[in-house]
């Protein structure tokens, strides 16, 4: 695969671009809430982000082998870690060691090199495995724990943070609800947002992380950050986070000015859950997302509708992860109907009139 | 002055500092020249000297044939070598047709045409005829006939001309030169090509990163009411002509038609000083302006280079090669073509020699499509590199032909931008080339199967006049018999 292409022809000038260079990008951008999160969950979580993010290099590095190719021939250009790195993001912080296993299985031998390895998934891997996790074991992945801060009064040893991941501690004891889990469960005993949305922790809690969730849940003000940051380098490009969390709110606010008993508020919408990561981290995957502008807008928007539909009326609390395997699906046809218009052509491709001079 | 947007486009490393302070110097005269007799788009030129001939400086050695050709003088005096096959400069490897001069070193002017004194006053056919009859070629480095394109004028209503000095493509500084040593003469004439096209008006655009460029060319221009000068944004591809005249007149030519469509001409400033060289004093186009850059050139400079100098000469005088180049380039970095030799000459759209290390190239083994989309949104044309690629690698040339891929220009954008380092010009100028062979093969398939149909209609017709004739000669007999039978009748009653 890795021939030096014997070109003849033109250009004699390439850009410093590469799929390397662009994935260490993405891992530097989700560096800083990583580490404010691994923080603030302790040892139980980055023991299991360290065997999520291992075990989907060595998944990778066994799938290149099988293929006949040198094992480590691919790891290098960092697909496999960032799949890793998301995923690890998307289990609660403190969930048993073989979520992380069982994901990588899922994300890179089932949802990428079944597919044809980089560039040929049609699916989110990261995604597809957290989806598969949660129908399987949706107990153990739902479970979330409140921030136990490293060095802090109620952190947690090395000792219990391995009964934690490796053992079979149960947590019960512990557990807590996320904000959107927390109103829907209350909304289903009959109490109204409007009621239990004060239950929950506030807007500026939220926004630094201090609540339970996911370790890409929580911090959304670092996760933005670091979306910021990959539009700053071009990594990215509006197009995908501003119409998904846009979308987002406006479903959020148009319904709750409608019914604010039945439905959560815009700020709420984009404030929790993995809006943040979703939009700027996950949906903007290049591999699995629209190629040009326009079908970015139209994915986008898809995106931030069927997060609100699933999160409002389906039976999970959190619709991320979902709406961005629907959209996913939808790629290839979207690709179809959003090329860009070719110079001097019409949309249908035919040659522009000539305009009659005066 | 107002400017319009364009799609799209780059910015590569210019490296345009190697060179853009280097002020024109003349090469030395090569002991041999070596004119080829195809140096241009269209029919070759057809050799008027043999072995032997001695000429002069500017004499015509070889004549245009047809009507898109450009004749070639001789860039010096001296004594014909031979005509033979010689490399050419092409990429293919070729040989061609080639006049070899011997220099005699008296670099002796022949008799030129009469210079034209006051060539506003003259009618347009006269300037035309002259930048025929001079061998004037574009000289941005698509060598198309000047005088054909001056011609334009005739048909259509040109309001403008366009004088292109963006000089988009890295390294290369001729333009830029030209245009800093030589204005009055730029302008003058691009006053005469407006005057040959018809056009009221002309715009000099540049790209703003030659701002002394810009501003001596302004600075010249000053006394020319119907000269402006326009600074147009740094963005490869702008010198590209459609782009250009897009930026200026915010007109998008549509498909299959000419921006003289639009009434907008463009040609290249060296042409236009080529122009007034041959209006204003004969002098027909022997010498061009050459960028020799690249890290692996020793002294990067801007030569003025005799026509059919071999490149090696060249590359001497400026004082060899650092390091062994990783590649050798005819033009500049993102359309121009690999060097198959160094004994090739330079040619009339020779803008550039450069010699790049490694380092510079920047080549690195191709891994797969990631699908970020940046060749989107790079291309100039609006195509999808991306959706065009894999069709082609499959051999689905006729979905890449559905999706633009003839629209394609091989300006370089999405091979340079892509992550992924894959090829993609590569895989389109496979694909043009390959459809262009199947539209000829198919125009003459089409041209067959009209023949031999015509043939059929023809033999058809001829069967049918034949049972036509033969039913008429029935029915009449049948009516002689008839009427015989009816005679006989009558007579037996
Ligand atoms: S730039 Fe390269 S990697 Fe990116 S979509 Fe285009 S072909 Fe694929
Ligand atoms: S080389 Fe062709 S496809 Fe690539 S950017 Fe240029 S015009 Fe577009």
């Amino acid at each position: 695969m890795s021939t030096l292409y014997p070109s003849k022809t033109a250009p004699f000038a390439y850009s410093a671009n590469s799929v390397q260079k662009t994935m260490t990008t993405v891992l530097l951008a989700l560096a800083p809430a990583t580490l404010f999160n691994l923080y603030l969950f302790g040892w139980p979580a980055i023991l299991l982000f360290a065997v999520t993010v291992g075990a989907c290099a060595a998944a990778e590095a066994s799938c290149v082998a099988l293929s006949g190719r040198p094992a480590t021939s691919t790891l290098g250009d960092g697909s496999a870690v960032l799949t890793g790195w998301l995923l690890a993001m998307s289990l609660p912080p403190w969930a048993p060691w073989w979520t992380g296993v069982l994901g990588a299985v899922f994300a890179i031998h089932l949802a990428k090199h079944a597919y044809g390895g980089l560039g040929q998934n049609a699916f989110n891997p990261a995604m597809v495995a957290r989806v598969a996790l949660l129908v399987s074991f949706p107990v153990v992945m739902t479970t979330w724990v409140v921030p136990h801060p490293l060095f802090s009064a109620n952190a947690l040893g090395l000792a219990d943070a391995f009964a934690i991941t490796f053992g079979s501690k149960p947590l019960d004891a512990m557990s807590s609800a996320s904000v959107l889990g927390f109103v829907k469960t209350e909304l289903s005993r009959g109490i109204p947002v409007t009621q239990s949305i004060t239950q929950v922790p506030n807007l500026m809690d939220m926004a630094l992380g201090y609540r339970a969730g996911s370790m890409g849940e929580t911090s959304a003000l670092l996760i933005l950050a670091g979306g910021l940051f990959l539009m700053a380098r071009g990594i990215i490009s509006w197009h995908i986070p501003v119409t998904v969390i846009g979308s987002l709110f406006l479903m959020g606010t148009v319904f709750n000015l409608v019914n604010p008993a039945r439905f959560t508020d815009g700020t709420v919408q984009v404030m929790s859950g993995a809006t943040f990561l979703g939009a700027f981290f996950i949906a903007t995957d290049y591999v699995t997302s629209p190629v040009s502008k326009q079908g970015q807008l139209v994915f986008g928007i898809g995106i931030g509708l069927f997060t609100w539909i699933i999160r409002t009326f389906a039976g999970y609390p959190e619709g991320m992860a979902f709406a961005v395997l629907l959209m996913n699906s939808l790629t290839p046809i979207i690709d179809q109907y959003t090329r860009p218009r070719g110079f001097g052509r019409t949309r249908k491709g035919e040659p522009l009139p000539l305009k009659v001079k005066s | 002055m107002k400017l319009f947007p364009i799609r799209g486009g780059v910015h590569p490393e210019y490296r345009k500092e190697l060179c853009s302070e280097k002020p024109i110097v003349a090469l030395p005269m090569p002991d041999l020249l070596y004119i080829p007799l195809q140096q241009h788009i269209g029919a070759p030129a057809e050799a008027l000297v043999s072995e032997g001939d001695l000429v002069k400086k500017g004499q015509m050695i070889a004549r245009g044939q047809g009507t898109v050709s450009a004749p070639h003088h001789a860039p010096t005096s001296g004594r014909i070598k031979a005509v033979t096959q010689v490399l050419a400069i092409h990429p293919s490897g070729l040989t061609q047709l080639t006049i070899i001069i011997e220099p005699d070193g008296k670099d002796e002017w022949a008799d030129l045409p009469a210079p034209i004194d006051d060539p506003f006053s003259v009618k347009p056919q006269a300037i035309k005829d002259r930048v025929a009859q001079s061998g004037i070629v574009g000289m941005g480095g698509a060598a198309f006939p000047s005088a054909v394109k001056l011609n334009l004028g005739i048909q259509l209503k040109i309001d403008l001309l366009l004088l292109n000095g963006a000089e988009c493509e890295p390294y290369l500084t001729c333009d830029d030169r030209v245009m800093r040593e030589r204005a009055e003469e730029v302008i003058d004439g691009a006053r005469i090509m407006a005057h040959a096209l018809g056009a009221p008006k002309v715009i000099i655009a540049i790209e703003e990163n030659k701002p002394q460029a810009i501003e001596i060319m302004t600075r010249a221009a000053a006394a020319q009411p119907n000269v402006e000068v326009v600074g147009v944004p740094v963005q490869y591809p702008m010198g590209a002509e459609r782009q250009l005249t897009q930026a200026i007149t915010g007109l998008e030519t549509p498909s299959r038609k000419l921006t003289a469509d639009l009434g907008v001409v463009v040609h290249n400033v060296a042409t236009a000083r080529a122009v007034q060289q041959a209006v204003r004093y004969g002098r027909p186009l022997v010498s061009r302006v050459v960028t020799v850059s690249g890290e692996a050139i020793r002294e990067p400079k801007n030569v003025d280079v005799p026509i059919g100098t071999p490149v090696a000469k060249l590359v001497e005088f400026c004082g060899g090669f650092t390091s062994e180049p990783a590649r050798l380039v005819n033009g500049g970095p993102m359309m121009g073509a690999p060097l198959v030799s160094l004994e090739v000459p330079v040619v009339k759209g020779t803008s550039g020699i450069l010699a790049l290390t490694a380092a510079e190239v920047k080549e690195r083994p191709t891994s797969p499509c990631i699908r970020c989309g940046v060749c989107i949104t790079v291309c100039p044309c609006g195509l999808s590199p991306v959706e065009m690629a894999p069709h082609i690698r499959k051999d689905h040339l006729d979905v890449a032909a559905k999706l633009g891929v003839m629209d394609c220009f091989s300006c370089g954008s999405c091979s340079w931008v892509c992550p992924s380092h894959i090829p993609l010009v590569h895989y389109f100028n496979y694909a043009k080339g390959m459809l262009a062979e199947q539209d000829r093969e198919q125009t003459k398939i089409e041209r067959t199967k009209r023949l031999a149909e015509e043939h059929g209609i023809r033999i058809e017709k001829a069967d049918e006049a034949k049972k036509a004739a033969m039913a008429a000669k029935q029915a009449a007999m049948a009516a002689k018999k008839q009427s015989a039978t009816a005679a006989d009748d009558k007579a037996s009653t």
